[in-house]
């Protein structure tokens, strides 16, 4: 179905967030996106019928909810193009982030460098920060260009024979940048360079396949692609997963345990310690199911349509500082109005029942690069988004401008 | 309980504050001085306080922040010239938040508190 104002306004009727909060403008769709009424149920559902623990009971209540657990899985391998062992769940991107820094770290030898880039999210910073500082590795970060894009010059600077991981963002979650990640993999693979990608921005806009592109790891959390909260994904290449050393130890991830000793179960189950978020599991695959049954590609579509129409009416506001690249990029747009706080917009805004984010967007050494002290106000656009709420935005932008220029 | 959208804080007499506020700047020979940082959006609020005999002889306050945070160290700084320290010390959040007039949310009551951290680090 190709979508146009019309069926994203239809599409919205599928999210009861909307019915209880009559006149949200929700622009905040990458801090988290609304949850459709199909991966509500689907939630309420398996724990009303299905509940059980999973990888223990032999009973048929725990086959059936095996069985669901393990359908959440195989529906994510086959959405990024992976292998169901090579998706291990998580709690969420940032845990992702860090279990795979703290077992991948026993793995790089002293000396070795770790590289990042300027335009990271912090889950995607302090993690390796830590780890290097720990392990005394150097940490090297990839800056960007004044066009708010990845310097690929730099980049091929500071990836060379001493790095041992990189780790970068598919799309940025302040700039909307979307980064060339085959040919960044391409690249490191040639220094033998471990890839690290933080796909928590790129997995609700657009089709990622991780064979294509070729990273080692992989990294997104449910919440932001309609899912449930507390559930997230790591993905890993097949071949490494199986050399890594476990992050948590306990029940379900050991094959034998003696008093003095412990094997490990396969992957995925070494690296799913405890019991798992099996009930935030099954809605995942309901999420997928929402995205593909709408279409990825003709979700890309219409934001990238939503996303033009949105630059074109903020240009309109006269001295708007908008940090956000000509072309490939996610329809996440952060921008400034001179002299008025980023706060003090969004509160202004929220009496208009407009929802963005203000702040420093969990990206303070972006916000360092972008001379953004205070930090920067963004809109981030969903498929349900319409041009109607674009248009809330910047007329109320405007008049905000107005209010304090009179001051 | 829902939190509501508050209805107008952007009133007059908070704008006409932003304005001109009171006590803006640093103190040249300060007997305590403190910064406090918000970790939402990095604003950072810093207080000089000038202490003869237990009493708050002066007060300014500098750094980068928002409408809510800067009305509101304005209205604070103001309250507490004059006063005793020990007194100072007693002043508990919510009458930092009264000063204002305003209803805040949640989210914004950490930019109203941000220069009464400030004055509260000072006098440690």
């Amino acid at each position: 179905m190709k979508l146009n104002n019309n069926t994203a306004k239809a599409l919205k009727a599928d999210f009861p967030i909307f019915r209880h909060n009559l006149g949200l403008v929700y622009l905040d769709n990458a801090a988290t996106s609304q949850k459709p009424s199909s991966v509500i149920n689907a939630v309420k559902e398996f724990s009303e019928r299905d509940n059980a623990n999973v990888g223990r009971g032999v009973y048929s209540l725990a086959a059936r909810a095996m069985k669901k657990y393990e359908q959440a899985r195989k529906a994510v391998a086959n959405f990024i193009g992976a292998l169901p062992e090579e998706i291990i769940f998580t709690k969420n991107t940032t845990e992702s982030l860090n279990l795979l820094a703290y077992t991948l770290s026993q793995t790089i030898e002293k000396g070795k460098e770790i590289a990042v880039t300027e335009m990271e999210h912090h889950s995607n910073i302090v993690p390796w920060q830590q780890l290097a500082k720990r392990n005394r590795f150097k940490l090297k970060f990839v800056k960007i260009t004044k066009d708010f894009t990845l310097d690929m010059n730099d980049l091929k600077v500071k990836l060379n024979d001493k790095t041992a991981v990189f780790a970068f963002t598919y799309a940025s979650n302040v700039l909307g940048t979307i980064n060339p990640v085959a040919e960044i993999v391409k690249f490191a693979k040639s220094k033998n360079v471990i890839t690290v990608i933080d796909a928590a921005q790129a997995i609700q806009h657009l089709s990622v396949n991780v064979k294509e592109i070729g990273c080692d790891f992989l990294a997104f959390s449910s919440h932001k692609m309609l899912g449930p909260n507390g559930i997230g994904v790591l993905y890993g290449r097949k071949e490494l997963l199986e050399k890594l050393e476990p992050f948590g130890f306990g029940g379900g991830m050991i094959e034998t345990v003696s008093p003095d000793s412990a094997t490990w179960a396969k992957i995925p189950e070494k690296f799913e310690a405890g019991t798992q978020n099996i009930a935030g599991a099954v809605g995942l695959t309901e999420a997928i199911n929402h995205i593909k049954k709408i279409g990825p590609n003709e979700i890309a579509d219409w934001e990238e349509k939503l996303k033009d129409y949105v630059l074109k009416r903020l240009n309109e506001i006269s001295n708007i500082k908008i940090y956000h690249p000509e072309q490939n990029s996610a329809p996440i747009i952060s921008f400034n109005l001179p002299g008025i706080h980023p706060h003090d917009v969004a509160s202004m805004l929220d009496q208009k029942k407009i929802a963005v984010r203000a702040g420093h967007m969990c990206a303070m050494p972006l916000m360092e690069v972008l001379n953004a002290k205070g930090g920067v106000c963004r809109a981030s656009l969903s498929f349900y988004n319409t041009f109607e709420d674009i248009d809330a935005l910047v007329d109320s932008l405007k008049e905000i401008q107005q209010k304090f220029n009179k001051i | 309980m829902e939190e509501e959208i508050p209805s107008d804080m952007y009133k007059e007499h908070i704008l006409e504050l932003y304005k001109s506020p009171s006590n803006f700047g640093i103190l040249k020979n300060p007997s305590y001085k403190h910064t406090s940082y918000n970790s939402v959006c990095g604003d950072e609020v810093t207080v000089n306080l000038l202490v003869k005999e237990g009493v708050v002889k002066d007060v300014k306050f500098s750094g980068s922040g928002c409408v809510i945070s800067l009305v509101a160290t304005s209205l604070l700084t103001n309250k507490i010239k004059s006063m005793k320290v020990s007194e100072v010390k007693k002043i508990r959040p919510e009458e930092v938040l009264e000063l204002l007039k305003i209803k805040l949310n949640l989210a914004r009551v950490k930019c109203a508190l941000l220069g009464f951290e400030a004055v509260k680090g000072a006098l440690k």
